[in-house]
């Protein structure tokens, strides 16, 4: 390959040099994807009318391995990561910010598809990138790329989920089949050949929690369980209730695909990572509203009722298997490793 | 799956328990100490049926001199070492690898041997040392990396073996007669390797029924039922109750792979010292793939973390929940000896499943 190709086809450390480079790659690569009002002026800040209320400011950093995976990219996870963690505070995001660090070497195709994610995942969630930055680090310094996202929220009136008020009775809902992002990013990464039927389920979950506050249902907690998987979110809530939670396995959906690879590898599929889902907290007597509210979005098909709160005492998490006996569930510590044999 | 049919094993148990005071059963392998915890088995079952933890976590059998070398290599400029996951967090006299890690050594954690040859063959600047470990369920794909590696010409690539085989250490235990037992639950996929075979002596000459079942719930209570039987007859006999998956010979090829690279040795488990036969060891040919040899560092001697029963633990002599450290000052997020690291480790079953313990 040319040294003319190279600089063609490749981030060089000149395009974070702050001159003309730069402004190619901008110009060439990023702006005209992202396109909208707030942005396009290029002003050091964005500029945003907002109405009177209570706003959300949220930031995430993120890296993954590798940085495409089946069902999505890097670029994907940053919109709906910081989305989410706006959509389950009840709010709607109106702005975010995108700071990516590119790494020296990479490959400008792959930073094209991955910008054409974020435009259409912020699409999506209907969001604007408000403002951003681009910096480039040596080769070997950066993971190919890694991105910040930082999101503001509204949060419309009488919307309020919070911890404190979930109590005994309260129903658990899930949007849909868990597990599979995490499992999706690990056979990427170790190449176990199942990444055709396994699709990493990243996606911005604003519309799917707008549809079920204005369900008329008392929504008491949402999260997204991400890192931890359910088990971790779960775990949370029994520790900052000090209430039990009963969740029964065999409503909890998973597909047979993730269930298998879970099985192959030996890991729990509760405790595996999701980036998009949504675990959600009702009152008892809303639970079939919340969930026909749920499975008339396209992220909430298979919703479904796992589980509810008691007040069963020590606080725990405790899982009616589908073989009929039970065990508690306790958040994982750092990653879980596939088991040896 | 089927909760009818578990609840009706679940019965049929019950009622094959109603003359027995107590039936202390070993589950060998660590996946199955999982698995039981995992899927509710164990609440599932009368009292009088206990449920014993053996020796069949690969990391935890490991001894403590091996975990050192392994970090003495890691300490090494040209060294890469390669490993499961697991081993990455078991704490050795000098910290653990992931604290070498820290430290700027170079560890690279994989899934199988073969993705070892792989990194290996993609850095051929380092010298890549293998940690391989494990039950014949594994054996087999480090044999399958050194005769590939053999074929290809890899140079940079060892392995620092410490594989153990199931079988021996059961008849070890048996003959030391410490831990009054009246069964075992044998892991299936450990058998699809030997083959129902390998368990006559066990069952014949020990007396000790010998049920051999595969993972999934159903099938676990269909080994528990078994064993159960067994034991309320008198009978002592090897079963089979996964025959989808388990031959009576094993598998061949496996056998054939593993006993081109290797020949069977004395062992050192953790806690219980050498055992005669029941490890593998290179054959001469295959020595300079051998790490101990090509970098002359020894295993050193083997002791317990303070105040850790995973020797104990491991050999069906203790209870986790008995050990002084369990659930205080020893965790998953700060653990103490092999038990509480490896997801197959009997500590880290109990600390994460048994609501006895919260
Ligand atoms: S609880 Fe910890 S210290 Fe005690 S035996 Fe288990 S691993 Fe060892």
């Amino acid at each position: 390959m040319t040294g003319k190709q190279v600089t063609d086809e490749r981030i060089i450390l000149a395009h974070g040099g702050g001159g003309e480079s730069t402004r190619q790659l901008l110009s060439g690569h990023v702006l005209p994807k992202l396109a909208n009002e707030l942005l396009n002026p290029l002003t050091d800040s964005a500029v945003l009318d907002v109405p009177a209320g209570r706003i959300c400011l949220t930031t995430d950093a993120y890296t993954v391995q590798p940085i495409v995976f089946p069902g999505g990219d890097i670029g994907r996870l940053a919109v709906c990561g910081t989305v989410n963690d706006l959509a389950v505070m009840g709010a709607r995001p109106i702005a975010l910010s995108l700071a990516m660090v590119l790494e020296e070497g990479l490959d400008l195709r792959t930073l094209d598809a991955i910008m054409d994610s974020i435009a259409s995942a912020a699409k999506e969630a209907s969001v604007p990138i408000a403002t951003g930055d681009t910096k480039v680090v040596e080769h070997a310094r950066g993971d190919g790329l890694t991105i910040t996202t930082s999101g503001l929220g509204l949060i419309g009136d009488g919307v309020s989920p919070a911890m404190g008020r979930v109590g005994e009775g309260d129903a658990i809902l899930v949007n849909g089949g868990i597990a599979e992002h995490g499992l999706a990013v690990m056979s990427a990464r170790e190449g176990l050949g199942m990444e055709t039927q396994l699709l990493s389920d990243v996606a911005p979950l604003a519309g799917l929690v707008a549809v079920l506050l204005e369900s008329g249902c008392d929504v008491k907690f949402l999260r997204d369980p991400t890192r931890g998987g359910l088990a971790g979110v779960l775990a949370d809530l029994a520790e900052g209730t000090s209430m039990s939670i009963e969740v029964r396995e065999a409503d909890i959906p998973l597909t047979p695909i993730a269930r298998h690879m879970a099985e192959l590898l030996g890991l729990d599929p509760l405790t595996v990572a999701n980036e998009g889902k949504l675990l959600a907290v009702v009152a008892a007597d809303d639970a079939d509203k919340a969930l026909a509210a749920m499975r008339d979005h396209p992220l909430g098909r298979s919703a479904a009722v796992i589980g509810s709160v008691t007040d069963a005492s020590p606080p725990l998490v405790e899982l009616v298997t589908r073989a009929g006996g039970r065990r508690i569930v306790q958040r994982p510590y750092g990653e879980e490793l596939p088991r040896i044999c | 799956m089927d909760a009818g049919r578990t609840q009706r094993l679940v019965e049929k148990i019950h009622t094959a328990c109603e003359h027995l005071e107590s039936v202390r059963l070993m589950e060998v392998c660590g996946t199955h100490t999982v698995s039981l915890f995992r899927s509710g088995v164990k609440s599932l079952l009368p009292e009088c049926i206990k449920l014993i933890s053996g020796p069949g976590c690969p990391v935890c059998v490991t001894s403590q001199g091996y975990i050192d070398a392994a970090c003495e290599l890691a300490q090494r400029d040209d060294v890469t070492i390669c490993t499961y996951g697991d081993m990455v967090r078991v704490p050795g006299r000098s910290g653990s690898l992931e604290l070498q890690r820290a430290g700027g050594a170079k560890i690279v954690v994989v899934y199988s041997a073969r993705d070892a040859l792989k990194f290996a063959r993609e850095h051929p600047d380092r010298k890549v040392v293998f940690l391989a470990i494990g039950f014949e369920t594994t054996t087999p794909a480090t044999a399958g990396m050194i005769l590939e590696a053999r074929r290809l010409g890899v140079g940079n690539l060892f392995a620092l073996a410490a594989h153990k085989l199931v079988v021996p250490v059961m008849e070890a235990m048996l003959s030391a007669g410490e831990v009054p037992l009246d069964g075992f639950l044998c892991p299936g996929h450990v058998s699809v390797i030997i083959g129902c075979d390998a368990y006559r002596d066990v069952a014949g000459k020990y007396g000790k029924p010998c049920v051999i079942a595969g993972f999934e719930p159903a099938n676990m209570l269909e080994g528990i039922l078994g064993l159960v039987r067994q034991v309320a007859e008198g009978r002592s006999e090897v079963e089979n109750v996964y025959p989808q998956a388990v031959s009576t010979r094993g598998n061949p090829v496996a056998a054939q792979w593993v006993g081109q690279v290797f020949e069977t040795s004395p062992a050192i488990w953790r806690a219980m010292g050498e055992i005669p036969s029941s490890g593998l060891d290179f054959r001469p040919e295959y020595r300079r793939f051998d790490a101990l040899e090509q970098f002359d560092v020894k295993t050193g001697p083997d002791y317990e973390p303070a105040g850790c029963l995973c020797g104990q633990v491991i050999q069906g002599k203790a209870d986790p929940s008995q050990c002084t450290l369990f659930a205080k000052s020893c965790t998953p997020v700060q653990p103490v000896g092999p038990c509480m690291v490896s997801s197959e480790g009997a500590c880290a079953a109990w600390y994460k499943y048994n609501r006895a313990q919260s």
